[in-house]
């Protein structure tokens, strides 16, 4: 079972992950770059001196770069590692698992990982003001192990008890609300900031859905060659 | 009758795979997203960013 899950994972998850590297390099990492020189006060925001909005142009860091498509291979592995795992699990309770379900499951670890906490801890350009490092982390994973449970009952429930707790766990960490800086006195435009929290959602649902879509493709065709 | 369920027809081992593939890959996250050693950190910075976990 372990060899089975860690070799559809890998692969699904290097692949995917490469993919995500390569949607990273063409459409994040501009903005995260421009934004980096705010950061470094080389651009103004405010005032007579504030910077020309055109975008620089930015070449490509090959160390840099490279460690982005491997960290991001890396992180996608094991991403894929726990969503093919538990797939395992719901094949194990009568869930039968294909390609087409397989981008549904990466659409739900989407939502899990990705959009519900980005619902309250927006992803973050490089510069914006946020609360310290450690409680954020914290309602991170709260936050993301909730949702990944209320996708689970969402589509494994057989009652409104069920559907009940997929809504108290999705709205639970909003209410609670997520940890934030004391002041907002990032010197990163408002602009790039939500330019870069779209382009992170748009490549992650990308990047997910096709992780899934690999997850399901190689778990179900390794069961057919188990059986 | 003969009807049970395929969770009792799954022997322990697979379970034990389940969790120990699950746990893996949550190892692999932490340390690639969530660990603030000054190297990883530097090293998976815009990684982090682009995946919308809390950076720095």
């Amino acid at each position: 079972m372990l060899v089975r899950i860690l070799t559809s994972g890998l692969i699904a998850g290097a692949v995917a992950g490469l993919c995500a590297a390569v949607l990273h390099l063409t459409f994040i990492q501009p903005v995260l770059l421009h934004a980096e020189l705010y950061e470094s006060g080389e651009l103004v925001h405010f005032g007579a001196a504030s910077g020309p909005a055109a975008r620089p142009g930015f070449g490509l860091d090959p160390v840099r770069d490279g460690l982005s498509v491997i960290f991001s291979m890396l992180t996608y592995a094991g991403f894929a590692l726990i969503l093919v795992a538990l797939m395992a699990l719901a094949e194990g309770h009568g869930a039968v698992i294909s390609v087409r379900n397989g981008m549904l499951w990466g659409v739900a670890g989407f939502v899990a990982v990705l959009l519900a906490p980005a619902f309250s801890l927006p992803p973050e350009v490089p510069g914006v003001a946020a609360a310290d490092i450690l409680p954020r982390q914290a309602w991170w994973f709260a936050t993301a192990i909730a949702a990944g449970a209320a996708m689970w009952l969402l589509a494994f429930g057989r009652s409104w008890r069920a559907w009940g707790a997929v809504v108290v766990l999705l709205l639970a960490p909003h209410a609670i609300g997520a940890p934030e800086p004391d002041s907002f006195a990032g010197p990163v435009p408002t602009e790039l900031g939500a330019l870069f929290a779209a382009r992170v959602l748009g490549v992650g649902l990308v990047a997910w859905a096709l992780l899934g879509l690999l997850s399901g493709l190689l778990w179900s065709s390794e069961d057919e060659t188990a059986s | 009758m003969t009807t049970r369920t395929l969770a009792e027809a799954r022997p322990a081992s697979a379970s034990i795979g389940i969790l120990m593939a699950a746990l893996l890959g949550l190892g692999i996250v932490v340390l690639t997203g969530h660990v603030q050693a000054d190297a990883l950190h530097s090293a998976a910075h815009d990684v982090r960013h682009a995946n919308g976990f809390p950076c720095h």
